[in-house]
């Protein structure tokens, strides 16, 4: 902003302007020192804190569920609460049985392992997938005693923030390091590069668009970033068909296909192709030429139009000007060939299905090859199908690194309803430009000290010892003066026997104004 | 040769020659004496270089002149880009910097002060706040504490030490009334005639070498203040700005004077500025005769601009956390360096980071500054208390630089105790 015109904006602190407010650094230094406090602590006090906040988190599951889809415009509020639960107490729940925190001794490889903390997690979080990624995020930085700073994707800024300053109250209040938690309230672009590369940063977790994974990398800091998706679905003749369509329509809607996990392209064998469409109760078959109409609406000029993220298949529909009958939760829109002038083979973030048929499931496979040259490779497939055969050779071709078997890709690749990890990040790995090719857990942010024993040096007994202790009181404690600190006696009234002391009834006015005051502070 | 364009010098010893020689004798000498040959150069952050390249961890900040640590970039930014249009001003028309530095100061200010009256130097402040008390009360008197320290002006002499006022002739003891600290006895025998204007007080005496006030006796001082009508100045020129983890200290007693003075800090350590913050009852002399305080450079827009940015730097939310972390990490640090020290490192005053170091010796705090000089890092004795040695950790601080400066601290205390004895 230039001041010119007298247009400054200077009239209280912190407004933007001259010397624009760079909170940047100070929040990073602020989280170095509540991860260097949080990493001595002991695994009973992390507990603690990992219960409370999981618990908040699902309290306002719904909650921050409805204010995501209204600030954003995007998705299903039932839906995401589903995944604010499995983000919160799910996410505890798997994780209960796993530790962090204590130091792991091995007498047989003379190897003792003590964990060391990333220290200050720089977490971007997207707007397709907001607060379940915020919720996600923080838990896997408390379950590892790291300090976490989010930064959320400004179409989603409100909701996030709130959730995180949330989540913060109840990491402090259940005996977390005060600053453990920390949200960007206004990220810019500028803003957030710099947090990325500020040397302050253990690891950068990032979930968003390639243009942010790939800042993330390029910020010289560690990163795991995780690319897009482009789910294709293969439906074999081997295949459940009621099971499957079923699956696949739950799956396609769920969040109104916002989600990097939802079916993009829907492949199936010839054979059962017609079946299958018409057990797929709730998606509306186009015609070729209301799938002109959608693929013109969606796709001007050949580019994704974002209005239609994250919206229901009937305002698409009525959008795009084709009649759907009620009820109507996907659109099935067919073309010929996955190929990268076909837009409808490119990802949606909406609840419009491509469809293609193939001959036989090896050209199937072929063809979610195809989909996944356009985008989304690293990330994840589906396949409906009871030939292991068939199951084992897409797992071998398809360059995804995961892949959901009888089971919608949504809540299959994310773990909700298989049995990976649950995540809200999922690594794409190094064929989709990734260091992480598995779903983001709460290892991953985690490094372990490795003390190795000489092989013919006996080993110490270390089953008694913790490094790690529970927290005294608050952390930091409250700079209280010194002389206050142990109960204290009164100001000191060295006095020698000069003349013209105050009479004995002055003292004692004296002496019990210092003790009210005294009083009254201990009351505050 | 050290060559820095408009000036140059052979050596480091050509600078201290002619320092003597043009400037201050005095002062250059006692320097080169006291172990402490230091010549600043290049300055960032918390570190400071003498010429010869030498970096020391600065923990002595003038006074907290440099809370927010040398040259730091966004009170620099907030500087450079006001250059583009403003400079110093002109200190009779309302002016838009000094107005929202005014408002910036009296919405985070200690709850009843409503005006801010500017100064080029926390002395100016102190006379403009006692000038403003005497206005107020139609009194003369000013009551201060033994060894206080309020700045070297016109009337902020009178508050302090005979050192500083005898020299020059200054001293007025029938205007200004020292009473020892802690001693409520004594304040009570000060004000009990009614004839005080204000009671002036440091909530933490710096240059005395921060004794704390006992609990409640601050606390006690305002009520007395009330009781015999003086008004009370809280002196938040050392201890304000968040360093003793509140943006003011008097507001942990729960005091709200009726005149607070800020200043050093307050400058970013780049454009000199201080401010006085009144009441509505002491504000009068604004209304009777806006021109009755002037200077020319008291209020500069460059400056207002600086203080704006260090304000909201230090108020702070991360500023706050960050405090009370240092604050801990360090008086704990010290607590482990004192045990390792018994009968030589005797007490440690600390509130926040507002931390006097007390030796079991007439001047230990010399030996120490010029042991901890000598390990890199640069720390001041308290001029009327040389026992005790200021220890004024930045309020930025990070993990790592806090460490080393324990590190370094422990090394300098235990060499000085072996020196001492």
């Amino acid at each position: 902003m230039s001041p010119a015109n007298g247009q400054a904006e200077t009239t209280a602190t912190g407004r933007a302007g001259w010397g624009r407010s760079d909170r940047g650094p100070v929040m990073l230094e602020r989280a170095r020192w509540a991860a260097r406090a949080f990493a001595r602590y002991d695994k009973a006090s992390v507990d603690r804190v990992v219960a409370a906040v999981a618990r908040v988190a699902a309290d306002n599951a719904e909650r921050y569920a409805e204010w995501a889809v209204r600030e954003t415009g995007f998705g299903v509020a039932e839906h995401k609460t589903v995944k604010n639960l499995a983000c919160s107490t799910g996410l505890a729940d798997a994780y209960a049985a796993h530790d962090y925190v204590s130091p792991r001794a091995d007498a047989d490889e003379k190897l003792l392992s003590i964990p060391r903390p990333a220290g200050v997690v720089f977490a971007l979080t997207p707007s397709t997938n907001p607060v379940a990624t915020v919720y996600f995020k923080i838990l896997l930085a408390l379950m590892t005693r790291n300090a976490i700073v989010i930064s959320p994707h400004p179409m989603a800024r409100q909701c996030c923030a709130d959730a995180a300053r949330t989540l913060a109250d109840a990491a402090v209040a259940a005996g977390a390091p005060d600053g453990v938690v920390q949200v960007v309230e206004e990220p810019t672009l500028p803003l957030v590069e710099a947090m990325m590369a500020d040397p302050r940063v253990g690891v950068i977790v990032a979930t968003g668009g390639t243009p942010v994974v790939r800042a993330a990398y390029r910020s010289g800091n560690p990163a795991l970033g995780v690319g897009p998706g482009n789910v294709p679905v293969l439906v074999d003749r081997t295949a459940d068909l009621e099971s499957a369509a079923r699956l696949i329509v739950e799956s396609k809607s769920f969040d109104n296909s916002i989600l990097c996990t939802n079916e993009s392209v829907l492949i199936a064998e010839d054979a059962v192709a017609d079946r299958l469409v018409s057990l797929m109760r709730g998606a509306h078959p186009l015609s070729g030429e209301e799938r002109d109409r959608v693929r013109a609406a969606l796709f001007p000029g050949g580019a994704f139009d974002t209005r239609f993220v994250g919206k229901d298949a009937a305002w698409i529909a009525r959008e795009a000007g084709v009649r759907v009958p009620a009820g109507t939760k996907v659109l099935l829109a067919p073309f010929d060939l996955a190929v990268p002038e076909e837009p409808l083979a490119h990802e949606k973030l909406c609840p419009v299905l491509g469809f293609t048929r193939v001959d036989s499931a090896r050209r199937g496979i072929d063809a979610a090859r195809a989909v996944l040259r356009i985008t989304g490779a690293g990330h994840s497939a589906a396949i409906h199908s009871t030939d292991p055969a068939t199951i084992m050779e897409y797992g071998a071709s398809v360059p995804v690194l995961r892949v959901s078997v009888n089971a919608g890709n949504s809540t299959g690749s994310s773990g909700i309803h298989t049995n990976l990890p649950i995540s809200m990040t999922i690594g794409t790995g190094f064929v989709g430009g990734s260091s992480a090719g598995h779903n983001l857990r709460p290892d991953d942010l985690v490094n372990w000290t490795r003390v190795a024993y000489h092989v013919d040096a006996p080993f110490g007994d270390f089953d008694r010892l913790d490094p790690w202790s529970a927290p005294a009181g608050p952390v930091p404690r409250y700079p209280e003066a010194s002389n206050a600190r142990t109960p204290a006696a009164p100001p000191a009234v060295p006095r020698d026997d000069r003349s013209g002391a105050p009479p004995a009834e002055l003292r004692d006015e004296i002496r019990r104004l210092i003790l009210e005051e005294l009083a009254s502070l201990v009351r505050s | 040769m050290l060559d820095y364009g408009l000036f140059a010098y052979a050596s480091k010893d050509e600078v201290l020659e002619k320092s003597s020689t043009y400037w201050n004798p005095g002062k250059t000498r006692f320097w080169v004496d006291s172990g402490v040959p230091l010549v600043i150069d290049r300055r960032e952050g918390y570190y400071l270089y003498d010429v010869s390249g030498k970096r020391l961890i600065d923990v002595h900040l003038n006074g907290g002149t440099y809370n927010v640590g040398h040259r730091n970039p966004e009170v620099m930014d907030a500087l450079r880009q006001a250059m583009d249009r403003f400079d110093i001003g002109n200190h009779h028309f309302p002016s838009l910097a000094r107005t929202a530095l005014a408002e910036a100061l009296i919405t985070t200010g200690p709850e009843g002060l409503s005006k801010v009256i500017y100064a080029s130097g926390g002395g100016e402040a102190i006379d403009i706040a006692l000038k403003t008390a005497r206005h107020t009360t139609g009194k003369r008197k000013i009551v201060s504490i033994v060894k206080a320290y309020h700045g070297h002006t016109g009337l902020a002499v009178g508050t302090g030490d005979d050192r500083f006022s005898k020299l020059f002739l200054a001293d007025r003891p029938e205007e200004f009334v020292h009473v020892p600290f802690n001693d409520l006895v004594a304040m009570e025998d000060a004000l009990r005639d009614r004839d005080v204007a204000a009671v002036i007080m440091e909530t933490i005496p710096a240059t005395y070498g921060f004794p704390l006030p006992a609990p409640g006796y601050l606390e006690a001082v305002k009520r007395l203040c009330e009781t015999h009508d003086a008004l009370y100045i809280a002196d938040e020129v050392q201890t304000g700005l968040m360093r003793t983890g509140e943006l003011w200290a008097i507001t942990k007693h729960g005091i709200r004077p009726d005149i607070l003075v800020t200043g050093k800090g307050i400058s970013g350590g780049l454009y000199p500025i201080a401010a006085v913050l009144v009441s509505e009852r002491c504000a009068g002399w604004l209304t009777e005769d806006g021109f009755a305080h002037m200077a020319s450079f008291g209020g500069a827009e460059l400056g207002c601009v600086a203080a704006m940015k260090t304000l909201e730097i230090c108020d702070r939310p991360e500023t706050r956390s960050i405090v009370h972390y240092v604050s801990d990490l360090i008086g704990r640090g010290l607590e482990d360096i004192r045990a390792d020290n018994p009968g030589w490192f005797t007490g440690i005053r600390q509130n926040g980071l507002v931390i006097g170091l007390e030796f079991d010796h007439p001047e230990g705090a010399k030996y120490v500054m010029r042991h901890l000089y000598e390990n890199g890092v640069w720390a001041i004795f308290s001029t009327l208390d040389p026992r005790v040695l200021q220890y004024k950790p930045g309020i930025l601080l990070d993990p790592s630089l806090a460490e080393e400066l324990l590190d370094r601290t422990a090394v300098a205390i235990a060499r000085a105790a072996r020196e001492a004895k």
